[in-house]
């Protein structure tokens, strides 16, 4: 019995050891293959078999690999011997490893059937064992119009068990028997190509139905197109939704950090890309060190990455408040090109260490997606830096609103000289909210540097969309910002398409602008202005 | 006076404040880019012949530009090394443009009317070299262009050794069209919102319905902003358009968007067997600050690939990785590109024509480079006879995992420069030869001088 399965499973493998019924002998086939004169004739049976363990000859044939040796055919091995076509080795009568004789020619494939061993072979990859090489084959054997091509693919089909590319073989399958004479089996192909909510087949099932004569066909097809399209409306719809939702967390956690150092504190911080920046290179920095000391965890510098990135932007903040910053509180027009300079010194200070050509890998498992349903996938790296996003957000909130050391701050904030009167040390708790702003702003760099650019010139595409949406949201007011960056992100991703033509993604940036100068021209201290006895006083 | 006091005013800011400093802190951050230094003064002086370097070394265009300054000085060492030309050495003046296409102007006017220099190899983008241009036209300078561009253009007083239109981005389709390419028959033109892409998508638009008979409908365009980040929504777009898998992308995105871009594309699964994208403005030099994988089997047409294996090739790569080890470049970054090799060659260009004319002078210069040839890492590189653009073959390479690409496919016979597409432009061409006035419209087999007609 065990041996039984045994035979059975290495039938389903490369290596089959005799011929069974539905494997040819490739034996006898190989010997055919020697002869120029049958040649043709032997590589279309080969063909005719569909099975994955005749690539290996196929392959040595146009490799020039293969030989005969005592009146079969060998294949040349890597280490310069002989194996049979199974890939066992062959022994010569001493029992050593057999080799071709002195000057003796590998069977030549002719010319003309180059062409021919070529597509057999780009049709055998759809055994190949990477499922993503398998899936490409799929569709390209689906989209060939050629209906030989049917038993390979049912033949893979029958032992594909990966869960992704079973769906794209039954695709390319209907697909191809869409061209099939019978109506029956177009009218069944149509309706698995709807129930498979192929968006893929649409453009042919399009082109079918208008050309199509028989009733019962062409109302599968219409079925099935109608399905399609339905579905891929909804579809559209969400992955609009959630584009405008990673665009809103990307601007969310990129000006979290100007929320505190300018919302909250009134800090003009024309720096705060170049925080961003530093995170950025943060990450550049750790990925670098662990590809050079730590290649075995490569995948996991990023775990390191982002809580550094916090503590280096937080130094560099804090070092920036206690050293300048310090000394110009309430003179804004200073601050800001003060601040300004400090930007153009990280940023030329970035190109001299750095250079131009820096790069930063999203670790493995960061790649590709969640796909929800066939065509619609949620980047991983997206998915991760709404939750980074929503994550800082609630851990800011936290701080500032349930715990002690956010009372004082915000009692800072509010009112100094009763704070300082209180016992508060305003000094050291400017320095540490300034440091906290910019440590926000050096996570939202490291986890940017995931879907973005890192060079020193970074901070300038940050720092315009950050100030937008403090000022949008109201200054010193978190929910403000939350509302303003989820509001600017969902209307870009909604207006975008609605524009349309050619310039969409301009266009709806210059629209957003607009709507943002018209409110702040009706409610000049934003959605959610700060209120207190205070700001009524000023 | 307290600190407390001034304090509150920005703490708790009345309206005029508030509007004030946030106004301010966005114009300050529009202003960011704009900023710049006075260049430093040189003294002409006699002895060695001087020649400019315009290529942008800070800013945004520094990582495509800046290798370039780097062959060019490595051409002006081997000249010198070699004994100079006409018994004089070459004298490079390096100047930083900044990405900043006023200071190009700026920078061109102070090489030609301060140093009086022989030459100038300069510029990258098609802005640069459209603000430049009035001035070397006035000042009757001689600037050599390095890039592919857009043509629609043939000035007097430039050499364009890049490739045009006909010479990359129209067999870069040919590619698509063809069984190798995988018969494409959609296409989705996407570029940086400037004139390099809008006039190439006007060119390949025309191309593809005119001469391919593609149907408008199956021709997509799309332009985005500099420093773009959000590819999702264009990504979304791409997929659908190409659902079906006969439609690729023709990519003239620039500089650092391209990295959102390719992330986006592989992070969404649109993968380079289904839906190939070639790309037009990124050879291995931007390839080497991308992170590669998502970009492996995607495509690019260029006339040079550094994995070429030519003689002449192996050699030059040698050379330029002995000079970057020696200018302290890293190992890795020291590549070479299309840009590269003809900036590098240009150089050689100009001295042999140098030598030729017996003088340094403009015209001279300009008449000795007619249908002048010098041996290139791609074979025989010539100068037309007439145009001032140059004849090159046009590979197609496949991106590798190594950030190098895999030439899969070559134009069989070298491709003559049209500065004016002849799909855009019937019968307009270009001749600076003997007698010639620049670009002229064919009318009833007579020469029809644009100039004339302008004056």
């Amino acid at each position: 019995m065990a041996l039984l399965i045994l035979l059975g499973f290495s039938g389903q493998g490369a290596l089959g050891a005799s011929p069974r019924p539905g494997v040819p002998d490739l034996g006898a086939i190989g010997t055919r293959l020697a002869d120029p004169a049958t040649q043709k004739e032997a590589i279309l049976a080969l063909q005719e078999i569909a099975d994955p363990s005749v690539e290996g000859l196929l392959r040595a044939l146009k490799d020039g690999a293969l030989y005969t040796w005592k009146g079969r055919v060998a294949i040349l091995g890597d280490a310069g011997t002989l194996n049979d076509i199974h890939g066992a080795p062959l022994l010569d009568p001493q029992g050593q490893p057999a080799s071709p004789a002195d000057g003796q020619e590998a069977i030549a494939l002719e010319e003309e059937h180059f062409g021919l061993v070529q597509r057999l072979l780009e049709r055998l990859e759809i055994f190949s064992s990477n499922p993503v090489a398998r899936k490409s084959a799929a569709f390209k054997l689906g989209s060939s119009r050629d209906l030989t091509t049917l038993p390979v693919l049912e033949k893979a089909r029958n032992r594909e068990t990966n869960r992704e590319v079973r769906p794209v073989i039954e695709e390319a399958l209907a697909k191809l028997k869409l061209l099939a004479p019978d109506p029956a089996t177009r009218a069944a192909a149509a309706l698995s190509l709807g129930q498979l909510k192929s968006e893929a087949a649409l453009p042919q099932l399009r082109s079918l139905l208008s050309r199509e004569t028989d009733d019962r066909v062409k109302q599968a097809l219409t079925g099935a197109v109608q399905h399609i399209e339905s579905f891929l409306r909804i579809r559209n719809v969400v992955a609009e939704l959630f584009s405008g939702v990673s665009l809103g967390a990307v601007l969310l956690i990129m000006s979290l950090g100007l929320a505190v150092t300018f919302g909250l504190m009134g800090i003009i911080n024309m720096a705060h890309g170049e925080m961003l920046m530093l995170g950025s290179y943060t990450a550049y920095v750790v990925q670098n060190l662990f590809a050079s000391h730590l290649v075995v965890y490569q995948d996991y510098y990023f775990f390191l990455a982002l809580p550094l990135s916090f503590a280096v932007a937080g130094l560099v903040g804090f070092l920036l408040e206690i050293g300048i910053i310090r000394f110009l509180y309430g003179r804004p027009l200073e601050t800001l090109i003060l601040t300004w300079g400090i930007g153009m010194i990280l940023q030329q200070s970035a190109r001299l260490v750095f250079g131009d050509q820096t790069s930063v890998n999203s670790p493995t498992w960061f790649r590709g997606g969640l796909e929800a349903v066939p065509g619609l996938i949620f980047p991983w790296s997206r998915i991760f830096i709404v939750a980074l996003a929503l994550a800082s957000l609630l851990a800011l909130w936290m701080l500032l609103h349930r715990s002690s050391v956010g009372v004082r701050v915000r009692a800072v904030m509010q009112n100094r000289g009763m704070a300082s009167c209180l016992g508060v040390s305003t000094r050291r708790i400017d320095a540490l909210t300034f440091a906290l702003g910019t440590a926000l702003a050096g996570v939202a760099g490291c986890a940017l540097a995931l879907i973005g650019t890192v060079d020193p010139e970074v901070g300038k595409t940050y720092i315009v969309d950050s100030f937008m949406v403090v000022v949008l949201g109201g200054v010193g007011n978190l929910l403000g910002a939350v509302v303003a960056s989820f509001g600017i992100g969902l209307g870009n991703k909604i207006l975008e398409p609605l524009i349309g033509g050619t310039a969409g993604a301009i266009y709806a940036k210059v629209a957003i602008l607009l709507v943002v100068i018209w409110f702040l021209q009706w409610k000049p201290t934003g959605l959610f202005p700060a209120k207190g006895r205070a700001s009524d006083t000023q | 006076m307290s600190k407390s006091k001034p304090r509150a005013d920005v703490l708790s800011p009345s309206r005029r404040s508030f509007l004030k400093a946030s106004a301010l802190g966005i114009a300050g951050a529009g202003l960011a880019g704009n900023l710049s230094f006075p260049a430093i003064l040189r003294a002409q002086e006699k002895g060695p012949i001087k020649v400019g370097v315009l290529h942008s070394l800070s800013g945004t265009m520094a990582i495509s530009e800046a290798p370039i300054k780097e062959v060019v000085l490595m051409a002006i060492g081997e000249i010198n090394a070699a004994g100079g030309v006409l018994g004089r050495t070459v004298e490079p003046i390096v100047e930083d443009p900044a990405s900043n296409w006023d200071l190009f102007a700026e920078k061109s006017k102070k090489l030609l009317l301060q140093d009086k220099v022989a030459a100038v190899f300069g510029c990258w983008t098609s802005v640069s070299r459209k603000s430049v241009l009035p001035v070397f036209e006035k000042n009757n300078g001689l600037l050599f262009y390095p890039v592919q561009y857009e043509g629609e253009e043939c000035s007097k007083n430039v050499i364009y050794t890049g490739a045009t239109i006909n010479q990359q981005a129209t067999p870069g389709v040919d590619y698509l069209m063809s069984p190798e390419g995988g018969n494409k028959k959609r296409f989705y033109l996407l570029g940086s919102d400037y004139v390099y892409p809008r006039t190439t998508n006007k060119i390949l638009r025309l191309y593809l319905t005119k001469v391919k008979k593609v149907p408008e409908s199956d021709i997509a365009e799309e332009y985005t902003p500099f420093h773009h980040q959000d590819y999702q929504t264009i990504v979304g777009k791409v997929k659908s358009f190409s659902a079906a898998g006969d439609a690729a992308v023709i990519n003239t995105i620039n500089g650092d968007s391209n990295v959102p871009f390719f992330k986006e594309l592989a992070n969404q699964g649109v993968t380079a067997d289904r839906t190939p994208t070639m790309s037009y403005s990124f050879a291995e030099v931007e390839l080497q600050t991308l992170d590669v994988k998502p970009l492996v089997g995607h495509l690019a047409s260029w006339n040079y690939f550094m994995s070429l294996k030519t003689p002449e090739n192996l050699k030059w790569v040698k050379a330029y990785k002995v000079w970057a080890k020696n200018h302290n470049i890293p190992d890795k970054q020291a590549v070479t590109d299309d840009p590269m090799m003809h900036a590098y060659l240009h150089v050689h260009l100009w001295a042999k024509a140098v030598k030729k004319a017996e003088s340094a002078e403009v015209e001279p210069v300009l008449k000795a480079l007619e249908g002048l040839d010098i041996p290139s890492p791609v074979g025989k590189y010539k100068v037309d006879e007439k145009n001032h653009h140059t004849w090159k073959p046009v590979y197609i390479g496949k991106i590798r995992e190594d950030g190098q690409f895999d030439v899969v496919w070559k134009t069989k016979a070298w491709v003559a420069p049209e500065p004016w597409s002849k799909v855009t432009y019937a019968n307009r061409a270009c001749d600076w030869s003997k007698g010639g006035k620049g670009t002229y419209d064919l009318v009833g087999g007579k020469r029809v001088w644009l100039s004339d007609k302008q004056s």
